[in-house]
């Protein structure tokens, strides 16, 4: 049996262990093929490394002999061109073929940028997506640095969050009227608004660049932005070119089966390239989240292995700090809404059919994974003592008989 | 492999198990120095809901959501221990948010702390266990 995954982040990761949790002969061997040099690492780590808190050898996802541990060979620079499923061979960038038995599609995505008048005439502009980025940006920032920051979104506000305290100013703007519009409601965007331009940075929000002239950016509202450094974290795009050309459906990302099969012969997909069933909306989305894409992965390698997993209980979920202000997000924000608020801590849940279906924390995010249990899980809420759990989340307000479907808890 | 259980009907919800366990962490050789005017961060935590009280750390799962989460790869399996890379982890809450135990809290320095049953600080007995007054914490191994 020979594997081959191309890409080489969390769902390769998880490709990798799913398949040795099930087939630990080394003589079935595993290449992972990845455009990018670097040994698997954590990408959500980009902004921590701006900010100083951890640096590359850190940021490995796994120790230096994973790959020799799980009997990978990695191909780390080359680019997989296509994917040819009726004789089951990859073409590399460099001309190589490699075959396979069993493929894994774990090949993320990329920035996406929309096409902007003169945005060849700036000099300093940088996605916000690899380790590579991260050390460009950081060796270009300067503590005299105006930095520009289009996309109030995760990626663009958690550059924000690293740069803080390394350039002069920071200003993000945004054609949503709300930041963080993916995670938070109204309400939620605007507290940690006040929040973030409390700590001095500013936001254009409702705006977009109409042309960009060197060091200047004209907005559709007639205000002019001066900037040293542009980075660019409008949105993201599935990689999906290849896959979608040897045949497997792709909608906005590669469609699969809870078992992570494409529908063609020997291959598989997992991580943000994907579209996910989310339970707590009943719908399939892409949910480009690092949990997400390692449990999907583990499941293609089970699969892929000869194993029996289903992947069917995905839901979104989101921990994210924002200079000092800690956001905790999961499930789908709809039904009724109920709040509580203490000096420290908002919350915000949405109940719907007799279930929590979601909600939103900003502050301490003490437990949390109680709520995210009772999503995930979908625990009839009058079958726990929602009222305490919702002031403080803790496991005997669940009852004995949902902490029974817990791994042995008392 | 052993793991911590707590036999529900003895736990007096004295919450010694907290100081002893936030003591046990702390690297200090006396339990004043320890913990008088800190702020106690224990890894066990006594639950109270009406009379029902019970001590309760992190179960260390089969099948540990944890660690598929973590988006640093600091958190894994040690001999069975679910255990954390304090070098490794960043402080970002995922694990949190993910435990439905919610067995994992941030620590005094920002990375993320938990039960790892002691076994880089004691004689091989996680503290709150050789310390519970009635014998309800235990350490041993159940199916
Ligand atoms: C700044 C930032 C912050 C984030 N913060 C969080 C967070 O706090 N929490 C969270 O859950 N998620 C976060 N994410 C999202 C998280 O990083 C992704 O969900 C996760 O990395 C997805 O893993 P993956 O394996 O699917 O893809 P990736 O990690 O993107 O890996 C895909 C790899 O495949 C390679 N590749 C693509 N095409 C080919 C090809 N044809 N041939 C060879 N190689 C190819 C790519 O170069 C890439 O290296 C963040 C992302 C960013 C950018």
């Amino acid at each position: 049996m020979k594997y081959v995954i191309i890409g080489n982040g969390a769902a390769a990761v998880g490709t990798v262990e799913g398949i040795r949790s099930i087939d630990t002969n080394k003589e079935n061997t595993i290449t992972i093929i990845s455009s990018e040099k670097h040994h698997t690492y954590a990408r959500p780590l980009i902004s921590y490394y701006l900010q100083g808190k951890t640096d590359p050898e850190r940021m490995k996802y796994r120790p230096d002999d994973f790959y020799e541990k799980n009997g990978c060979t990695l191909v780390a620079g080359r680019t997989v061109n296509k994917i040819y499923a009726s004789s089951k061979t990859v073409l590399l960038d460099d001309g190589t073929e490699i075959g396979y038995d069993r493929l894994c599609y774990c090949t993320g995505s990329r920035p996406f940028v929309p096409p902007f008048a003169g945005l060849d005439t700036v000099d300093k502009k940088f996605p916000f997506m690899t380790l590579d980025d991260a050390e460009a940006l950081a060796g270009s920032v300067t503590k005299d640095s105006d930095v520009f920051i289009m996309g109030a979104g995760l990626i663009g506000l958690k550059c924000a969050e690293g740069l803080y305290g390394r350039a002069k100013s920071i200003t993000v703007a945004d054609l949503s009227p709300l930041i963080l519009s993916s995670i938070l409601e109204e309400n939620t965007s605007r507290m940690v608004r006040a929040h973030l331009e409390n700590k001095g940075i500013r936001f254009l929000l409702g705006d977009t660049v109409e042309a960009f002239n060197g060091n200047t950016a004209k907005m559709k509202s007639g205000i002019e932005v001066k900037y040293d450094i542009l980075v660019l974290a409008v949105g993201v795009r599935p990689n999906t070119a290849v896959i979608a050309e040897c045949g497997a459906k792709v909608n906005r990302g590669v469609q699969t089966d809870n078992k992570m099969f494409t529908g063609v012969d020997g291959i598989y997909a997992a991580g943000d390239c994907t579209e996910t069933f989310d339970i707590s909306c009943g719908q399939s989305r892409i949910l480009a989240l690092m949990p997400n894409a390692y449990m999907q992965g583990e499941c293609a390698g089970v699969n892929m292995a000869g194993g029996s997993k289903d992947f069917e209980n995905a839901v979104p979920m989101n921990a994210i700090g924002l200079i000092g202000l800690e956001i905790s997000t999961a499930g789908s924000y709809c039904g009724t809404v109920c709040e509580k608020k203490d000096d420290d801590c908002y919350r915000r849940f949405y109940c719907e059919n007799g279930l929590l279906k979601g909600y939103i924390i900003l502050g301490d995010p003490c437990r949390t994974g109680i709520y995210t249990f009772l999503i995930r899980n979908r625990i009839p809420l009058d079958s726990v003592d929602f009222e305490s759990l919702m002031a403080d989340p803790c496991l005997s307000a669940l009852g004995d008989d949902n902490c029974k479907c817990l791994e042995s808890v008392v | 492999m052993k793991r911590i259980f707590i036999n529900k009907q003895w736990c007096l919800g004295c919450h010694l198990c907290e100081f002893n366990c936030a003591f046990a962490n702390s690297g200090k050789t006396s339990m004043v120095t320890a913990l008088k005017d800190k702020q106690v961060r224990p890894r066990v935590r006594v639950e109270e809901h009406g009379k029902d009280t019970f001590a309760f750390s992190c179960r260390h799962c089969k099948d540990p959501i944890c660690i598929k989460s973590c988006i640093s790869g600091a958190l894994h399996k040690d001999n069975g221990i679910v255990r954390i890379d304090y070098d490794k982890c960043v402080g970002c809450c995922t694990c949190i948010t993910v435990c439905p135990y919610g067995a994992i809290a941030r620590g005094d320095d920002g990375v993320m702390r938990k039960c790892e049953l002691c076994v880089d600080n004691m004689d091989g007995t996680p503290y709150c266990v050789s310390n519970c007054p009635n014998g309800a914490i235990v350490f041993e191994e159940r199916d």
